[in-house]
C-alpha cells in the first residue's frame, strides 16, 4: 500500500504547486495569447519574499501566514511591471512575447543571484507545519498538506473571481471576443493588466509553498516553468477545470514515474506523454469556445 | 515603381554576392590573419551558425518557433562523439569512461558507430528520422505558435535530463571528451585543426547556398506562405503540414552537422550544449542577426558565440544581464535584427526603401 501512497500524496502535492503556476499561465495565455517565460521567476520572487518575510517576521508561526500576501503582492507587482513595459507594447507579436520574457527571466535570475547569492537560503517551517500525519503507511508531512490546501484556496479564489465579479465577467468576455468585449465597453487593456497581475500573483502564492518544500533558490523556478506550461498545453487554453485534472495528473505521474525508475527518466516520460495527449486532443483536454479561425 | 527585369534578376541574385563575401572572408581571410586559437575559436563558432542557418529557415522564414534545436545539434554532435570515443578506444576496445562509471561493457547500439560510413550516414539520418516523426505528429494536428515553441523547448529539457541520467551510455553530465583522432587523422596536430575548420567553414557556406536556393524557390514562396497565413494557404489546395514540416527537418539536418562538427573541434559534448539555455543561445543570435534574412542568421550566432566564450568566462555576471538585455532589447526594439538597422541607415541614400522593411511590413515579426 506504501509503494502506491507515497507517490500519490507526494505527487499530489507537486500538482498542487504545478497548478498554482499553471493558473497564472492559463489565464494570460488564454486571453492575451501570452507566453510568459518569466512566470518561473515569480515563483522564485514568490520564495525569496517569504524568505524575507521570515527575516522581518521571526515568529515563524505568524511569518508563514503573512507570507502569502506578501508574496502575491511581490509576484503580482513584478507582472505588472512586465506587463506595463514590456507585454503592452507587443501585443500582436505573441511569439516574440515569449522570447522577451525569457530575457526578463535571465535577468531576474541573475538579480536573485546577486541580491541573495547563488547557494539559495532555507525557509524554516513554522511548527504546526512540522507534523505527519499516517495515511496508509505514509508519513504524510503537513507541508505537503498545506501546499495542497493553499492551491485549493488559490482556485476557489479565482474560480469564485472569475464566476462572480464583474472584473471576472469581463476576463471571460475578453477570452471568448476581444473586439467584441471591446465595443460593449470593456476596456480590454485594463482588464489584460488585472488579469496579468493576479495571474503573476497566483505563481507567488505557489513560491510560498515550493520555499516551504525546498527553501529557496535563484534557478528555481526553471524546474517548474516548462511542467507548467505542459499543463497549460494539456488543460486546454482558460480552463480552470481542463487545468486542475493536468495539474494534478502530471504531477502524479511524475511521481509514480520517479519512484518507479528515476526522476530524470519521469520528467521525458512525462513530456512523451503530453505529446502523445495532444495528438489526440490537439487543443487540451477542454477549451474555451471561440469562433476565431485558430 | 515597377523594378525593370535586369533589377528583378539583379535582386535575387545579389544575396549570392553576399554569400561570395562571406566566403572569401571564412576561406581565405580568416586563416590568413587569425592565430590558430583565434582559428578554432571561430571553427567553434561557425558551428554554432550552422544550426542558427536551420532556425533562420524555420523560424524566420517559417514562422516556426524552434526552441530545442539543441536536442538536433545534440544529436550530430553526440554521434560524432561516439565514433571518436570508439576510435580512440581502438578495434574491440570499449572507451574509457563506460569502464570508469559502469561495469566496463558496451551498450549494442554502440556498436554501429565503430563505422565511419555508418556515423557519417546517422548524423544526417537520424535528425531526419527524429525530425519527420515529432514533425509529422504536430504540424498533423495543427499545433502551431506558442504549443509548438514550448514542446520544443520541453523536448531539449527531456533531452538533456536524459543525457545527464544515462551516465553509463552517455557519459552523463560530463559527456563525451578526450577524443585523439578525427576519421584517423591526429586531433592535436595544428594542420589538422586547420582542416576541421576548413571543413566546417565550407559546409556552413554550403548550407547559406542551399538555403538561399530553398528561399528562391516554390517551397520558399510557400514557406513564408504559411507564416503569414496558413489558412490561406490551406484554402490554396497546398497542405502546410508538409511545407513547414520539410523545413522543420532541413533545420534538424544543419544543427546536427553543426554538432557533429562541433564534438571534434570543441573536444567535447555534454548535456550543457543541447539542453534549453544553449538552444536559447542559438535563437538569441539568430534574433540578433536577422531571424528573416539570409546571413543575418549566421552572423548573429557568430556574435553571440563570441560573446559567450570572451565575456562570459571574464564577466560572468554581466553576461547574464548582458544576454537578458539582448533578447529585451532586440525582440522588443529590433525584432528583424541588425541586418534590418544596415539597409535602413543607407537606405535614404540610395532612396528606397531596404528590404528589410518590406520583411518587417510582411509579417517576418508575426
Amino acid at each position: 500500500m506504501d509503494a502506491f501512497t507515497t507517490p500519490l500524496l507526494t505527487g499530489t502535492a507537486t500538482g498542487a504547486i504545478l497548478l498554482l503556476a499553471a493558473l497564472g499561465l492559463t489565464l494570460t495565455f488564454g486571453q492575451m495569447g501570452v507566453i510568459n517565460m518569466a512566470h518561473g521567476e515569480f515563483l522564485m520572487a514568490g520564495a525569496y519574499a517569504t524568505y524575507l518575510t521570515q527575516q522581518v517576521v521571526t515568529n515563524t508561526d505568524v511569518s508563514i501566514v503573512i507570507a502569502v500576501p506578501v508574496a502575491f503582492l511581490v509576484a503580482g507587482g513584478l507582472g505588472l511591471l512586465l506587463e506595463f513595459f514590456v507585454i503592452s507594447r507587443m501585443y500582436h507579436r505573441p511569439l516574440d512575447t515569449l522570447l522577451v520574457t525569457v530575457g526578463v527571466g535571465l535577468v531576474l535570475q541573475q538579480l536573485a543571484r546577486d541580491l541573495f547569492g547563488a547557494q539559495g537560503d532555507p525557509v524554516v517551517a513554522p511548527g504546526w507545519l512540522d507534523h505527519q500525519i499516517d495515511v496508509f503507511g505514509y508519513n504524510w508531512p503537513f507541508r505537503q498538506i498545506f501546499t495542497i490546501l493553499l492551491a485549493l484556496a488559490g482556485l476557489a479564489a479565482l474560480a469564485a473571481l472569475l464566476k462572480y465579479s464583474s472584473f471576472g465577467r469581463q476576463i471571460r468576455a475578453t477570452v471568448q471576443n476581444r473586439d467584441l468585449a471591446e465595443t460593449l465597453g470593456v476596456t480590454t487593456r485594463r482588464v489584460d493588466r488585472m488579469t496579468f497581475f493576479v495571474g503573476s500573483g497566483l505563481a507567488g502564492v505557489g513560491g510560498v509553498a515550493l520555499a516551504l518544500i525546498s527553501g529557496t533558490n535563484p534557478t528555481l523556478g526553471t524546474g517548474y516553468i516548462i511542467p507548467a506550461f505542459l499543463v497549460v498545453v494539456a488543460g486546454g487554453l482558460g480552463n480552470l477545470t481542463g487545468t486542475v485534472l493536468a495539474a494534478w495528473t502530471v504531477g502524479v505521474v511524475t511521481a509514480f514515474c520517479t519512484d518507479w525508475i528515476n526522476g530524470s527518466m519521469a520528467q521525458v516520460i512525462t513530456f512523451a506523454l503530453v505529446v502523445v495527449f495532444l495528438q489526440v486532443r490537439p487543443q487540451g483536454l477542454f477549451t474555451v469556445r471561440t469562433r476565431g479561425l485558430v | 515603381m515597377r523594378a525593370t527585369p535586369s533589377r528583378e534578376v539583379l535582386r535575387s541574385w545579389s544575396p549570392l554576392a553576399g554569400i561570395a563575401v562571406f566566403a572569401v572572408l571564412l576561406l581565405v581571410v580568416a586563416p590568413a590573419v587569425l592565430s590558430p586559437f583565434r582559428l578554432d575559436n571561430l571553427a567553434k563558432y561557425s558551428c554554432w551558425a550552422m544550426a542558427a542557418v536551420g532556425i533562420g529557415l524555420a523560424w524566420g522564414r517559417g514562422g516556426m518557433l524552434v526552441l530545442g534545436q539543441g536536442v538536433f545539434f545534440g544529436l550530430g554532435g553526440y554521434v560524432m562523439a561516439m565514433h571518436l570515443k570508439l576510435e580512440s578506444a581502438g578495434a574491440g576496445q570499449v572507451p574509457d569512461f563506460m569502464a570508469l562509471y559502469g561495469d566496463g561493457t558496451m551498450p549494442l547500439w554502440w556498436e554501429p558507430f565503430r563505422s565511419s560510413a555508418f556515423t557519417l550516414f546517422a548524423i544526417v539520418a537520424l535528425p531526419v528520422l527524429i525530425a519527420s516523426v515529432l514533425g509529422y505528429a504536430i504540424f498533423k494536428r495543427r499545433v502551431k505558435g506558442a504549443y509548438f515553441a514550448i514542446l520544443t523547448q520541453a523536448l531539449a529539457v527531456a533531452f538533456a535530463t536524459l543525457l545527464v541520467a544515462t551516465i553509463q551510455q552517455t557519459g552523463g553530465f560530463n559527456g563525451l571528451n578526450n577524443f585523439s583522432s578525427f576519421f584517423g587523422y591526429n586531433l592535436y596536430d595544428p594542420t589538422n585543426k586547420r582542416m576541421l575548420y576548413t571543413i566546417a567553414a565550407s559546409l556552413l557556406v554550403a548550407m547559406l547556398l542551399v538555403v538561399f536556393q530553398l528561399r528562391r524557390s516554390r517551397f520558399g514562396e510557400l514557406l513564408v506562405a504559411c507564416r503569414d497565413g496558413e489558412e490561406r494557404v490551406r484554402f490554396l489546395g497546398h497542405d502546410p503540414a508538409n511545407v513547414k514540416l520539410f523545413a522543420f527537418v532541413v533545420a534538424a539536418v544543419m544543427a546536427s552537422i553543426g554538432g557533429a562538427m562541433y564534438a571534434p573541434i570543441v573536444g567535447i559534448i555534454s548535456p550543457t550544449d543541447v539542453g534549453a539555455p544553449a538552444s536559447l543561445l542559438l535563437i538569441a543570435g539568430v534574433a540578433l542577426g536577422g531571424r528573416a534574412s539570409l546571413l543575418g542568421p549566421a552572423l548573429g550566432a557568430m556574435a553571440v558565440g563570441y560573446g559567450r566564450s570572451t565575456l562570459s568566462e571574464s564577466f560572468p555576471t554581466q553576461w547574464t544581464y548582458f544576454l537578458g538585455a539582448l533578447f529585451i532589447v532586440v525582440i522588443l526594439l529590433i525584432p528583424a535584427g541588425l541586418s534590418s538597422v544596415l539597409p535602413r541607415l543607407w537606405a535614404p541614400l540610395r532612396g528606397r526603401v531596404g528590404p528589410a522593411r518590406r520583411l518587417r511590413e510582411s509579417g517576418a515579426t508575426a
